[in-house]
């Protein structure tokens, strides 16, 4: 079997907010019938075409780290999670569309993995106030989900989306808004699937190929803490 | 709005009379006393305008109750159901007036019948609460969670609640609370049942507690934790997760080849699906159910591995934090708990072992001494009504304290975004319960004269057999504590040296 160049991707989000099912449809195309509690992190692979259908198509796999925890959380398991961290080629930040507090705290994951957590105070910033300077030299490519869109009633949805449509426009990502138990939301040719797919592009376009078009070699160096001297395990 | 003199006929009066004697509320208490001559117009005004202490320190209370719950415990969580947060403020707020109700014992504020109504009052309204309103709702949102159930919510909470109340009641018949003259649906009844449940948790809580302070206090007891060891348990869990990770890529390229050579993977049907099924090569499939095996293990290892090393980080910041001034002062406090813990295991067995009671309160008998033994003369009843003051004070504000922060840290443990609501109601369950038997054990605390009020407000319980119940709980709870933390920290370095 061929080894193909990889990306990881981090996928974060509070509590109960539906990772592990969005996980779970995205790399095996099915419903997750029985989520359970996130402990520590859980992967999945994709595998991704990239620029599909032009002649410079080529394959490559996705990792999806799904990270679980709570944004309030010990600072020990904060440190453990940490470990995650490291050379991350893209995040996506999910967030539930029926609980506002779960989309208020998507700045403050974004933070943690950036690496620049804001020390929490007591008191709870309730608009969600977003600086923009913090991400302004930001290179990893975002992208935020809502979930759970089938549980928020016709009329409410418009103000729904106009909301997450801000939310989206602040972190400078794309997004999509979808229902994890239904895999239609995700079907080929749809509006989703065309944004997740020219998200996943973007994240193997910020890797692999540099400014000018040239490729940066795969296999390359990965960032471990205390220096780089174990060798990489991770390709077989 | 204050009526002048000219605005005082007689029939305004009596009308007074009567708001006043209800309970009217603060509006009556604008009124100066002057303008009105009738003496019971007066009596009942002087009642009223000191009936505002309890009153507002209540809205006080409730209001504390539900910054609490906002700011604290459901900070993470969006509050859909506001009926939840309300009721527990509610039972907070009431529990919280009781206490408020000792201390106006014990200092003498209002006359003793307007005390009394107070207390009859209040203790109605908590048990009430405890035992019609907080069961109830449980039931009701445990069924809102089932799906099946959802329909008919109110009925199957009904059901739940009556199953609650069966068990509540029979919890009388093996204990011997009750003199057998109090009718059926008397105070006493529901009182005996909801102190013998409260005595028995602030007793488990308590012997927890004693033995579990100066073990986290006491930085003897904190293994020694090195960046090394926490490096070597990271480059572990990574390590797993790559396993992982190539495992399932030649997953997912196994699906995407069969997919694309038309190899369908769904179960052969029918009986020549079988017997084909026999023949034809499944080892693609079989192949991959086994590194579906080999990748379950795996995870369950890395999920293993990822709390470990949570659980050295923490103990490395313990580390560091026992360094620091306030480290240090906590450090020896614990010396001081674990002397303290180990004083109230020997006289809770001693007080068993020789069934006795103590008949005579902490303040009394320090008085006694002092005045006995060392000759020291000073006016005893100033003295014992503010030392019992304080005495009982601080025992409230630690146990109200204490619980509040078990409570939290209980809930961030194990609560999820579905069952918050629930969990939070359990709580509150578990609060009003608690603070009523503090109700009834601190009056051991309390000299004699302090204590009728509660005696007559709880009728003829039998509070011996509480403090007893109380010392064998503790007992079996301290021990059991002691045990467990020993095993607990005896394998904690066989499991950290293994790796």
């Amino acid at each position: 079997m061929a080894a193909l160049d990889r990306v990881k991707v981090l996928v974060l989000g509070d509590s109960g907010v539906g990772k592990s099912s969005l996980v779970h449809l995205l790399c095996q195309n099915q419903v997750l019938g029985n989520p359970s509690w996130t402990v520590g992190c859980s992967v999945d692979v994709r595998i991704h075409d990239y620029k599909e259908g032009t002649p410079e198509e080529k394959t490559y796999y996705i990792e999806l780290w799904d990270v679980g925890g709570s944004v309030g959380s010990a600072s020990s398991v904060k440190s453990t999670r940490a470990v995650f961290y490291n050379s991350v080629n893209g995040i996506i930040l999910v967030h539930d569309l029926t609980n506002k507090k779960s989309s208020q705290n998507l700045c403050r994951w974004s933070l943690e993995a950036l690496n620049r957590d804001v020390a929490p105070t007591g008191v709870l910033v309730t608009n969600g106030d977003y600086d923009r300077e913090q991400f302004a030299d930001n290179q990893i490519p975002l992208l935020v989900i809502g979930t759970k869109l089938d549980q928020i009633p016709e009329t409410k949805r418009n103000e729904v989306l106009t909301r997450t449509a801000f939310l989206a426009e602040d972190f400078n990502a794309e997004e999509i808004n979808l229902d994890c138990t239904n895999p239609r939301y995700l079907a080929a040719g749809s509006s989703n699937a065309v944004k997740l797919s020219r998200f996943f592009d973007k994240v193997i376009e910020k890797r692999y190929l540099s400014r000018d078009g040239n490729q940066i070699p795969g296999f390359s160096d990965r960032k471990r803490f205390g220096g780089g001297t174990l060798k990489s395990l991770h390709y077989d | 709005m204050v009526p002048g003199p000219q605005r005082c006929p007689p029939k305004g009066l009596s009308h007074l009379c009567e708001e006043s004697e209800t309970g009217g509320g603060p509006q009556i208490s604008l009124h100066t006393p002057q303008i009105l001559p009738c003496h019971r117009a007066r009596a009942a005004l002087r009642l009223t305008s000191q009936q505002n202490p309890p009153s507002c320190l209540e809205v006080l209370f409730f209001g504390f109750g539900w910054l609490f719950f906002m700011r604290k415990l459901f900070k993470d969580y969006e509050v859909r159901q506001y009926v939840v947060q309300v009721v527990f403020s509610v039972t907070f707020a009431f529990s919280c007036t009781m206490f408020e109700l000792i201390i106006f014992e014990i200092l003498g504020v209002l006359n003793s019948s307007s005390r009394y109504f107070h207390w009859k009052l209040n203790l109605c309204v908590i048990l009430l609460v405890l035992v019609f309103m907080v069961p109830f709702y449980i039931g009701y949102f445990i069924v809102s969670n089932i799906r099946l159930l959802h329909r008919q919510r109110l009925l199957f909470a009904c059901v739940v609640w009556l199953t609650f109340m069966y068990f509540f009641w029979k919890l009388g018949d093996p204990f011997p609370i009750l003199s057998p003259k109090h009718g059926i649906l008397s105070i006493e009844q529901l009182i005996s049942r909801v102190g013998v449940i409260g005595v028995t948790l602030m007793a488990l809580l308590s012997g927890f507690g004693a033995v579990n302070c100066p073990y986290t206090y006491m930085s003897y007891f904190l293994r020694n934790v090195t960046d090394a060891d926490i490096l070597a348990l990271e480059r572990r869990l990574l390590q797993t997760i790559d396993m992982i990770i190539s495992k399932k890529k030649r997953m997912a390229m196994a699906h995407r080849t069969m997919f694309q050579r038309g190899e369908v993977h769904n179960k052969p049907t029918g009986f020549w699906g079988m017997i084909k099924s026999v023949t034809t090569s499944a080892s693609g499939s079989e192949n991959l159910s086994l590194i579906q095996q080999e990748v379950d293990a795996l995870e369950e290892l890395s999920r293993q591995l990822f709390l470990e090393t949570a659980d050295l980080h923490a103990t490395k910041e313990r580390i560091e934090y026992s360094k620091t001034f306030q480290g240090k002062y906590f450090n020896f406090l614990g010396y001081f708990f674990s002397i303290y813990c180990v004083w109230k295991i020997f006289m809770a067995t001693i007080n068993i072992v020789f069934d006795r009671v103590g008949k005579t309160d902490p303040v009394t008998r320090g008085i006694e001494i002092t005045v006995n033994y060392l000759g020291i003369q000073f006016d005893v009843k100033f003295w014992s009504q503010h030392i019992s003051f304080i005495l009982v004070g601080i025992i409230i504000v630690t146990s109200i304290r204490g619980l509040l922060i078990t409570l939290t840290k209980f809930f961030y443990a194990i609560s999820s975004s579905k069952s918050s609501n629930v969990i939070v109601l359990l709580l509150a369950q578990i609060m009003g319960m608690y603070f009523v038997s503090s109700v009834l054990l601190i009056r051991m605390s309390m000299p004699p004269e302090y204590r009728t009020i509660i005696t007559e407000v709880l009728g003829e319980l039998q509070f011996n057999f509480y403090h007893r119940w109380f010392d064998v709980i503790f007992l079996v709870s301290a021990l059991s504590s002691i045990l467990f933390l020993y095993l607990a920290h005896k394998q904690a370095p066989e499991k950290h040296m293994a790796l």
